[in-house]
C-alpha cells in the first residue's frame, strides 16, 4: 500500500480516474442541490403570489392597478427578459462547444439585457410612487411592490453572480467547475423568466383586464 | 455627554426588573469568565481551527447539541417561572408584561432553538455514518447552516437583556405583532432571529436530501436504508416545502413594521388572517418536521434492543412519507374558530384525523418489533417504551381536538396546552433523548452512567404526567392559555399547584442529566470497539468517535441492517469481506467564511432591529462579500494520503 503513496501518479488506472469521477460526482451533486433550491424558491414565489391574489382587491379606496399600470413599458421589459433567457441559452451552447470568448460575450449580453430590465423596473416603481402608489398606500400596493420587487431582487442577484462568473471564466477558462457554475446560473436565469411570465400574467394582464 | 450615554444605555438595556438585572450580571460575568479561560489557556487558536471553522459533520453536530442543551436550559427556566406565577391565584411574581414575554420566548426557544438544533445535531452526527458516507453533500453549506442558526438564536436571545423581549406569542399573530400592537423592539428581534436561523434550516433540509439521495454507500438501495435515514429524508423534504413559507411570512411582517406596508394590518386593506394561515402552513408541517426524526430514532432503538429486524419496514416508510405529505393539508385546524365555514372545517378535521392513521401504524410496528424479541432495557430503550403510551394519549387528545365543533370548546384552553406538550415532550423530547443516549458513545467515545440516567428518566416521566395531566382538567374547567393570574373563586388552584410540582420534577430531571454527563466525563470509561450496543447499522462498524474521514474504505452494502448481517456471517464461520486497497480520501477544507458571514447577518439583523442603517447596510455588504469570496475560491478541498489513514486506523483500532 505504501508504494501507492510514494507514486501517486503511477496509479493511473486506479485513482487517477477516481479523482476525476469524484469531481464529476461533486459537480452533479451541486447541480441536483440547485434544482432542490429552485423548488424552495418556487414555494417562496408561490406564497407571494397567493398573498397577492388574496389582497388584489384590497385597495382601500385608493388607486387600483388598472388605473396606474402602464402596459407598454411592461411588454417591452417582458421581451427584454425573454430575450435574455434566449441569449443565456446561446451562452451555454457556446460553452458546450468550448468557445470561451463566445461564452463570455453571450453572458455579457444576457447581463446587459438583465440590467436594462432592472432599469425599466426601477423607473416603473419611481413612476408609480409619483402617481401616488407606494408600498404603504394599500394592501394591494404592498403586495404588488413586494412580489414584483422580490423578482427584481432575484434578477439583480443574478446580475452580480453573472459578472463574478465572467471574471472567473476569464481567469480560469472552461473547466468542470466553471461549467457547472454557468449551467447553474443559466438555470436560475430561466427560472426567473418563468416566474416573470406568471408575474406578467397575474399581476399585469389580469390587473388591467 | 454623560447624560447622553446614560440616556442611550437606559434605552439600549432592559432595566427595572430585578430578575433581568440578575441575568444581565450573570451573563456579563460568565462572558468575562469564558474570555478569561480561553485567553489564559491560550485556546483561541484551538477554538477557531478545531471548531468555529470546522466543516466536519460530527463536530457541527456536537456544536448543535451543545447549543440546544443551553437553549433547553433557558426555555426550561422560562417554563418554571411561568409555573411559579400560576401556582397561586393573583400572584405578583411576574408582572403581566413580563409574563407575556416569557411565554413567547419559551415557545420560540423550545421549538426553534431547542428541538430544531437538537434534531439537526443528530442528523449531522448520524446520517453520514449510517449511509456509509464521509461527510454530507455540501459541508461548507452545512457549517453555514449551523452558524446561521447560532447567530439567529443569539439575536433572539439577546433581546431579553438588550432592547426588550418579544411578547406577542410564539407565532406573533398580527395585529398584536404589528407596530400598532407591539411598538417595542422585541418583535423585530423575533423576526430577525427566526429569519436568520430559518434560512440555515432551509439549507440543512436541501443538504440532507442530496446527501441521502446521492451519497449512500455502494450497494445501499433506498429500501435498505436505516429507518432513521428515511425519517430524516421525510423531515427534510417537509423542511424544503415549509420553510420558504416562513421566510416569506416573516419578511412580510417585517415590511409591514419597517416600511408601513399593509399586509396584515387592520387598516389599509390588510388581512391579519392571511398571516395566521401562512404561519400555520409552515407551523403545522414544522411540528411534523421535528417529530418524524424521533419516529426514526425509536425505530432504530426498538430494533437494536429487541435484536430483531424492524417489523413492517415498508409500511414504516409509507407512513413516514404519507405523514410528510398530509402535514401540508391540516393547517387550518389551528383556527377552526376563524369562521371559514363548515365545509372548510370539515375538510381540515378529516385530514387531521387521517394523519393519525399512519402514526398508529407505526406504533403497531414498534410493538410487533418487540414481540418475541430478545429485549433489554438500557436508557435509550426506556425512553422508547415511555414514549409509546405517552404519545398514544397525546395523539388521542389530538384527535379530540380535531373534531371541529368540539374544538370551539377546547380552543386555546389548557386542554390544548396539555395536548401539544404531551406530543412534543412525550414524542419529540423523549425521542431525541433516546437518540442522544443511544448515539452518545458514538459521538464522544465514552459511555454515560446508566444509573443516573435512570434517575433522570423517572424524574422526567413522573414529572411530565404530574405536570400535564392536571392541565387537561384545567382546560375543561375553563382555564385559557396565556393567563398570568386567575381569581380565587375559579377553583383552579389545587390542580395548578400539582402542575407546578410536576414542572419542578422535570427541572430536577434536567439536573440529573447534567450530573450524569459531568459524572461520566469525570469517571471516563473509554468505548473500546465502537459497537456500544451490538448495533445493526453501519455507524457501529467504525471506531468511536469516528475518525475525520469516517470510513477508511467505503462499505459495500448488500442488505438492510448490513453491519448486523456481517456480524452474523462472521459468527457463522463465513469469511469476512476482503479488504479493498486503501485510497487517498477526498475531504473538504475548513473555512472561516460561514462563521464570518453569519456574524455579518447578525450585524445586519441587529441594525434592522434598531433601525440603524449605518449598521445594517455594512452587515449586508459583508454577507455579499463573503459569498463572492467563496465563489472565487477554488482551492476548497484536499486529499488525506494513504499512510495517514493507515496510521489513524491502527491507532484507533489498536491493531497492526
Amino acid at each position: 500500500m505504501a508504494h501507492a503513496v510514494s507514486n501517486p501518479a503511477g496509479a493511473h488506472g486506479g485513482h487517477g480516474d477516481g479523482h476525476h469521477e469524484e469531481h464529476h460526482d461533486q459537480e452533479s451533486m451541486k447541480m441536483f442541490g440547485f434544482w432542490l433550491f429552485l423548488i424552495t424558491d418556487v414555494i417562496l414565489f408561490g406564497t407571494l403570489f397567493a398573498t397577492f391574489v388574496v389582497l388584489r382587491l384590497n385597495t382601500d379606496g385608493g388607486p387600483t392597478g388598472a388605473e396606474l399600470l402602464e402596459m407598454n413599458g411592461i411588454i417591452i421589459s417582458t421581451f427584454i427578459l425573454l430575450t435574455s433567457s434566449f441569449t443565456s441559452g446561446i451562452a451555454v451552447l457556446e460553452m458546450n462547444k468550448g468557445n470561451k470568448r463566445g461564452l463570455i460575450l453571450w453572458l455579457a449580453i444576457t447581463a446587459l439585457l438583465g440590467a436594462s430590465f432592472i432599469f425599466l423596473e426601477v423607473n416603473e416603481f419611481i413612476h408609480l410612487v409619483h402617481e401616488g402608489a407606494n408600498i404603504g398606500t394599500s394592501a394591494y400596493w404592498s403586495a404588488f411592490f413586494v412580489l414584483v420587487g422580490t423578482h427584481g431582487l432575484h434578477v439583480s442577484v443574478g446580475l452580480v453572480w453573472m459578472i463574478a462568473l465572467m471574471i472567473q471564466l476569464g481567469r480560469r477558462g472552461i473547466s468542470p467547475v466553471t461549467k457547472r457554475k454557468v449551467s447553474i446560473v443559466s438555470l436560475y436565469w430561466h427560472f426567473l423568466d418563468v416566474v416573470w411570465i406568471f408575474v406578467f400574467t397575474i399581476v399585469y394582464l389580469m390587473g388591467v383586464m | 455627554m454623560l447624560d447622553k450615554i446614560k440616556q442611550f444605555a437606559s434605552e439600549f438595556f432592559v432595566t427595572g426588573d430585578p430578575l433581568i438585572l440578575g441575568a444581565q450580571v450573570s451573563i456579563g460575568l460568565s462572558l468575562v469568565a469564558i474570555l478569561f479561560v480561553l485567553t489564559f489557556f491560550k485556546k483561541w487558536r484551538w477554538l477557531w481551527t478545531e471548531w468555529l471553522t470546522s466543516v466536519d459533520h460530527k463536530k457541527i453536530g456536537i456544536m448543535y447539541i451543545i447549543a440546544s442543551i443551553l437553549m433547553l436550559f433557558r426555555g426550561g427556566v422560562d417554563a418554571l417561572l411561568m409555573r411559579v406565577q400560576l401556582a397561586a391565584p393573583q400572584l405578583e411574581f411576574l408582572n403581566p408584561e413580563h409574563y407575556n414575554a416569557i411565554f413567547t420566548t419559551h415557545g420560540v426557544i423550545m421549538i426553534l432553538f431547542m428541538a430544531m438544533p437538537l434534531m439537526f445535531g443528530l442528523f449531522n452526527i448520524v446520517v453520514p455514518l449510517q449511509i456509509g458516507a464521509r461527510d454530507v453533500a455540501f459541508p461548507f453549506l452545512n457549517s453555514l447552516s449551523f452558524w446561521m442558526f447560532f447567530f439567529g438564536a443569539m439575536l433572539f436571545n439577546v433581546s431579553f437583556i438588550i432592547g426588550g423581549s418579544p411578547d406577542a406569542g410564539w407565532l406573533a399573530y398580527p395585529p398584536l405583532s404589528e407596530l400598532s400592537g407591539s411598538p417595542g423592539l422585541g418583535q423585530d428581534f423575533y423576526i430577525w432571529g427566526i429569519q436568520i436561523s430559518g434560512i440555515g434550516s432551509l439549507a440543512t433540509g436541501i443538504n440532507f436530501v442530496v446527501t441521502i439521495l446521492k451519497m449512500r454507500a455502494p450497494g445501499m438501495k433506498l429500501m435498505q436504508m436505516p429507518m432513521f435515514v428515511w425519517s430524516v429524508l421525510s423531515s427534510c423534504i417537509t423542511i424544503m416545502f415549509a420553510f420558504p413559507i416562513l421566510t416569506v411570512t416573516l419578511f412580510l411582517l417585517f415590511i409591514d413594521r419597517y416600511l408601513g406596508a399593509h399586509f396584515f394590518t387592520l387598516d389599509g386593506g390588510g388581512n391579519p388572517m392571511m398571516y395566521i394561515n401562512l404561519i400555520w402552513m409552515w407551523g403545522h408541517p414544522e411540528v411534523y418536521i421535528v417529530i418524524l426524526p424521533a419516529f426514526g430514532i425509536f425505530s432504530e432503538v426498538v430494533s437494536a434492543f429487541s435484536k430483531k429486524k424492524l417489523f413492517g419496514y415498508k409500511s414504516m416508510v409509507f407512513a413516514l412519507m404519507s405523514i410528510s405529505f398530509f402535514s401540508f393539508f391540516t393547517w387550518a385546524h389551528h383556527f377552526f374558530t376563524m369562521g371559514s365555514g363548515a365545509n372548510v372545517n370539515a375538510f381540515f378535521a378529516l385530514t387531521t384525523m387521517l394523519i393519525a392513521i399512519p402514526t398508529g401504524v407505526k406504533v403497531f410496528n414498534w410493538l410487533f418489533t418487540m414481540y418475541r424479541g430478545r429485549l433489554s432495557f438500557p436508557t435509550p430503550m426506556m425512553w422508547t417504551i415511555a414514549f409509546i403510551p405517552c404519545f398514544v394519549i397525546g395523539g388521542m387528545t389530538g384527535v379530540l381536538l380535531s373534531v371541529a365543533p368540539a374544538d370551539f370548546q377546547f380552543h386555546n384552553s389548557y386542554f390544548l396546552i396539555a395536548h401539544f406538550h404531551q406530543v412534543l415532550i412525550g414524542g419529540v423530547v423523549f425521542g431525541y433523548f433516546a437518540g442522544l443516549y443511544y448515539w452518545w458513545p458514538k459521538m464522544f467515545g465514552f459511555r454515560l452512567h446508566e444509573g443516573l440516567g435512570k434517575w433522570a428518566f423517572w424524574f422526567w416521566n413522573i414529572g411530565f404526567y404530574v405536570c400535564f395531566m392536571p392541565q387537561y382538567a384545567l382546560g375543561l374547567m375553563g382555564m385559557t392559555r396565556r393567563f398570568n393570574a386567575y381569581d380565587f373563586d375559579m377553583g383552579w388552584q389545587p390542580l395548578n399547584v400539582v402542575s407546578t410540582v410536576g414542572a419542578f420534577l422535570m427541572g430536577m430531571a434536567f439536573i440529573f442529566q447534567v450530573w450524569q454527563i459531568a459524572h461520566s466525563i469525570r469517571f471516563f470509561k473509554k468505548e473500546k470497539d465502537g459497537d456500544a450496543w451490538d448495533g445493526r447499522t453501519l455507524e457501529w462498524s467504525i471506531p468511536s468517535p469516528a475518525p475525520l474521514y469516517n470510513f477508511a474504505r467505503l462499505p459495500q452494502v448488500t442488505s438492510q441492517d448490513e453491519w448486523w448481517e456481517e456480524k452474523q456471517r462472521i459468527a457463522n464461520g463465513q469469511p469476512a469481506k476482503p479488504l479493498s486497497k486503501l485510497e487517498p480520501i477526498h475531504m473538504p477544507k475548513n473555512s472561516g467564511i460561514p462563521f464570518i458571514m453569519s456574524l455579518c447577518w447578525f450585524v445586519a439583523g441587529f441594525g434592522f432591529v434598531w433601525d440603524w442603517l449605518w449598521m445594517a447596510i455594512p452587515g449586508l455588504i459583508g454577507v455579499a462579500i463573503c459569498m463572492l469570496v467563496r465563489s472565487f475560491s477554488y482551492d476548497t478541498d484536499y486529499y488525506i494520503p494513504v499512510d495517514e489513514i493507515e496510521r489513524t486506523e491502527a491507532a484507533l483500532r489498536g491493531t497492526k
